[in-house]
C-alpha cells in the first residue's frame, strides 16, 4: 500500500459497511494515545461508526497526565533568579492554580519553547538551562540522546526536570482499577514503535481485554476498530500489531539501550491516575547532576486539582469532555481551566475544535 | 486576560476577542466592524475603501516572499476584499539602529516593484527608528485606500444559503514556507510562499460579475479555516465543505502532516476565497483559471443551519466542525 492509500475513502468506507454488519453494540473502545485522539476526530472516524460503538480517549496525551505538582517544580524552576526554562509548546499554557509558565513569562521570567530536545543546547540562557521535560517512551530517548550529547561536551549549565512517563503501567492501573468499561484498546503507534509489542501482552493474558497497535491514517483506525470488533464478537483477547509498517517486536533496542543508560523506572504522579508504581523515569543516580531538583533545590507540594474540573475522569476514559460541566463554558481553549483543554492531543480540545 | 501574549496576535478567536473588549467599545462608530483591518467610508457619492495592516516577518526573506513585497501586496488584497481597485500606499518603518541600509534599500525596492505590479503608487510614509534590541530588526506598516466598484458589496455579511464557496488557489503555502524558512525544524525542502497582489485576477472579475459575487475574503493569518468562520459568523449562516475539494499542495500537505499542523489553519498571502452565486459559479472558475489560478476550486456551499459555523465532510467521508484558529499553530510534540 502506498501512503495516500491509509486515507483511501473506498477503503474506509469498506470497512465501515464491515463494521456495521458485525452488529456488534453496547461496546466502549479506548485509545490510549493522543495523536489517534486528533486524527479520529480529525478525519471525523467517529461520525462512521454505528451508534452503539462508543470510543474514549486514555492516558496518552502527555501534557494532560502531567500532575499539578510536577507542574509546580516547573513554576518555582522560572522563578529562580538566572534559570531559563525550556519546554515543550503546550506546557507553557497549562494553569495551575491560575496560573501558567506563560503567564510567568510575560511578567519576566525566562522561559522558552522548543521544538526538540536538541534545541536546549542552543538556547541562549539566562545561567542554568533547566528542560521540564513530559512526554512518553518516544520522547526520552531524544532526551537521553542530549544528555548523552551533554555529557560528551561536557555541559554543566543544563538539567532536568523529568516528568516522563510509561504507557503500559498507566494501562495496568486503568484495568486494575476497574471502574472504566473497556472492551478493547487501540494502542499507539509512536510507542510502540520504541518499546515494541511484548509490553501490552499481559494486557489479553491478566485482563482478557484485546488490543491492536495501529498508525495514525483513517484506514489505519477504522481497521484498529474493526479488528476489535471482530474479537470482541468471537470473544476472543489477543495482542494484534497492524502497524507492521513501523514496529516490531522487539522495539527499538538502540533507543531502549540508551534510555536504560540515562533514566531508570520510577513511580510517578499522574493526573486523574495518582501515583503508579514504576511508571516514570527517573535520572540514573549517577547523572543526578543533571537533576533540577537537586541542583535548584525544588520543593516538591501536593496541590489540589481544580474544582469542577473532570479531566481527571476524560483522561482515564470514565467520562467524554462533553460529560464535563465546564466543559465549552467556563473552560475553553482560551481559557482552559484543565490540561486536556490546554492540549493539541487533549480529548477536551480535539472534541472542542472538531466536534 | 490581563496581559498580550503571543496568540493575540495570531489572528484566531483571542484576536477577535481583543479587538471586542479592546478595541470596538472605545473606538466604536458605524464603520468598524469585526473585520477591523478595512473599512469602507462614502466620501461624496463615492465609496472609498480603507485598510491598514503592519507586517513582522521572521525572517525577512523567504522563498517567494520578502517582508518588502508582503507589506504592498498584503494591503492590496485586503483593498479587493473591500470590492475596491486598490489605488494609493502609505508605508512606515520601525527599524533597530544598526539595521543596514542595503537592506533597507532591497526592501523599498521590493515595496516599488510590487507596487508597481499591482498599480498602485506608494505616496507618503513615515521612518522612525528604536534603540538596537527594542524591534526586531525592522517592522512595516503600510495603508492603502481605492474606490470600491460600482454594483459591488462584498461583505462577509452578504453570504446566502446556495451559495457557492470558491477559492482561488492551494492553501497554507505562506505559512508553511515561513515556518520552514525559519529552520527550527531542520526540515531540507524548501516551499514557496504564494505571496502576490491578486488585482489582475480579482479586478476582472468583479468588472464583469459585480453582484454574483457575493463576499471576498483574504485567508492570511489564521488560514481557510478562520476565513470560513468569519463569513459563516458574520452571515449568520453555515458553510458546509469538502475536504477534498480544497486544493492543498501535496508538499504542504507532507509538511504539516510531519508537524502534526493543520493546513487550514495556515496563512495564505495570495489566496482569496470567493462566495458567489451558484448560477456564476462555473464563468467565475473558468474566468479565474483563464487568468492563471489553475487551482482554483470549488469546495463547497453556503446552508442556513446550523448558524455561524462550519461543517466539513473529510476527505474519508466523516463530518466533523471546523473551528477557528485558536492560539499559535505549533507543532506537536510527541
Amino acid at each position: 500500500m502506498t501512503t495516500s492509500s491509509f486515507s483511501d475513502p473506498r477503503l474506509v468506507s469498506d470497512l465501515a459497511a464491515r463494521i456495521s454488519s458485525l452488529g456488534v453494540k453496547d461496546v466502549q473502545l479506548m485509545e490510549v494515545c493522543g495523536t489517534h485522539t486528533v486524527s479520529l476526530a480529525r478525519h471525523g472516524v467517529k461520525s462512521l461508526l454505528p451508534s452503539g460503538i462508543r470510543v474514549v480517549s486514555g492516558p496518552g496525551c502527555p501534557v494532560c497526565v502531567t500532575s499539578d505538582s510536577d507542574l509546580n517544580l516547573a513554576f518555582q524552576a522560572a522563578r529562580t533568579e538566572g534559570a531559563t526554562v525550556a519546554t515543550f509548546g503546550d506546557m507553557m499554557k497549562v494553569p495551575v492554580g491560575g496560573i501558567s509558565l506563560l503567564d510567568l513569562r510575560a511578567r519576566g521570567a525566562d522561559v522558552k519553547t522548543v521544538y526538540s530536545p536538541f534545541d536546549v543546547l542552543s538556547l541562549p540562557s539566562r545561567g542554568t538551562t533547566v528542560f521540564f521535560g513530559v512526554g512518553f517512551e518516544t520522547t526520552s530517548p531524544g532526551v537521553a540522546a542530549l544528555l548523552r550529547e551533554a555529557c560528551r561536551r561536557g555541559v554543566r549549565d543544563l538539567c532536568l526536570i523529568s516528568c516522563f512517563k510509561l504507557i503500559p503501567p498507566a494501562l495496568r492501573a486503568i484495568l486494575s482499577a476497574g471502574d472504566t468499561k473497556i472492551d478493547g484498546l487501540i494502542l499507539p503507534g509512536h510507542v510502540s514503535t520504541i518499546i515494541g509489542t511484548r509490553p501490552y501482552e499481559f494486557l489479553a493474558d491478566e485482563f482478557d481485554v484485546p488490543g491492536v497497535i495501529t498508525g495514525f491514517e483513517p484506514v489505519d483506525l477504522m481497521m484498529a476498530i474493526y479488528a476489535l470488533l471482530k474479537m470482541i464478537k468471537d470473544n476472543k483477547a489477543a495482542l494484534v500489531n497492524a502497524y507492521t509498517r513501523s514496529v516490531r517486536p522487539e522495539g527499538n533496542q538502540e533507543a531502549l539501550k540508551l534510555l536504560g543508560e540515562y533514566f531508570e523506572p520510577a513511580d510517578a504522579e499522574w493526573r486523574g491516575l495518582g501515583r503508579i508504581p514504576k511508571s516514570g523515569l527517573a535520572l540514573r543516580p549517577e547523572h543526578s547532576d543533571y537533576d533540577a531538583a537537586r541542583r535548584l533545590r525544588l520543593v516538591r507540594t501536593q496541590l489540589a486539582e481544580p474544582s469542577g474540573c473532570r479531566c481527571a475522569d476524560v483522561i482515564r476514559g470514565a467520562a467524554l469532555p462533553t460529560e464535563c460541566p465546564l466543559f465549552s463554558k467556563k473552560c475553553t481553549p482560551e481559557n482552559p481551566v484543565g490540561p486536556c483543554m490546554v492540549s493539541s492531543e487533549g480529548a477536551c480540545a480535539a472534541y472542542y475544535d472538531y466536534g | 486576560m490581563d496581559r498580550i501574549s503571543l496568540e493575540h496576535g495570531a489572528g484566531g478567536k483571542l484576536s477577535h476577542d481583543l479587538f471586542t473588549r479592546v478595541f470596538a467599545s472605545k473606538y466604536g462608530n458605524r464603520h468598524l466592524s469585526r473585520a477591523a483591518d478595512k473599512a469602507v467610508l462614502r466620501i461624496g457619492n463615492r465609496r472609498i475603501a480603507f485598510t491598514t495592516d503592519a507586517f513582522i516577518m521572521s525572517p525577512r526573506k523567504v522563498p517567494g516572499c520578502s517582508l518588502g513585497a508582503l507589506s504592498i501586496h498584503g494591503t492590496v488584497n485586503d483593498l479587493l476584499t473591500c470590492g475596491a481597485k486598490p489605488m494609493y500606499v502609505s508605508a512606515s518603518f520601525v527599524m533597530e539602529e544598526g539595521f543596514p541600509v542595503k537592506e533597507l534599500g532591497e526592501i523599498a525596492e521590493d515595496m516599488a516593484s510590487a507596487a508597481k505590479g499591482c498599480e498602485v503608487e506608494i505616496v507618503t510614509g513615515d521612518t522612525k527608528v528604536v534603540e538596537r534590541g527594542k524591534a526586531d530588526g525592522a517592522f512595516v506598516v503600510t495603508s492603502g485606500i481605492g474606490e470600491v466598484l460600482s454594483r459591488v458589496d462584498v461583505s462577509g455579511r452578504n453570504a446566502r444559503p446556495g451559495d457557492s464557496v470558491i477559492v482561488t488557489g492551494s492553501v497554507g503555502r505562506h505559512g508553511v514556507a515561513v515556518l520552514i524558512a525559519r529552520g527550527e525544524f531542520g526540515l531540507a525542502t524548501e516551499i514557496k510562499s504564494d505571496c502576490s497582489s491578486l488585482t489582475g485576477l480579482i479586478l476582472p472579475l468583479l468588472r464583469k460579475y459585480g453582484p454574483m459575487i457575493h463576499s471576498l475574503r483574504d485567508p492570511t493569518r489564521g488560514g481557510i479555516g478562520t476565513t470560513l468562520n468569519e463569513i459563516a459568523l458574520e452571515s449568520k449562516t453555515c458553510l458546509r465543505v469538502e475536504e477534498a475539494g480544497i486544493p492543498i499542495d501535496p508538499s504542504v500537505k507532507a509538511a504539516c502532516d510531519l508537524l502534526g499542523m493543520d493546513p487550514l489553519y495556515m496563512a495564505c498571502e495570495g489566496v482569496m476565497a470567493i462566495v458567489v452565486d451558484p448560477r456564476a459559479e462555473s464563468q467565475v472558475l473558468r474566468a479565474l483559471r483563464k487568468r492563471g489560478a489553475k487551482e482554483a476550486a470549488p469546495i463547497g456551499r453556503v446552508i442556513s443551519i446550523p448558524k455561524g459555523r462550519v461543517l466539513m465532510t473529510t476527505s474519508v467521508g466523516g463530518i466533523r466542525h471546523v473551528g477557528m484558529l485558536r492560539g499559535v499553530s505549533l507543532p506537536r510534540i510527541c
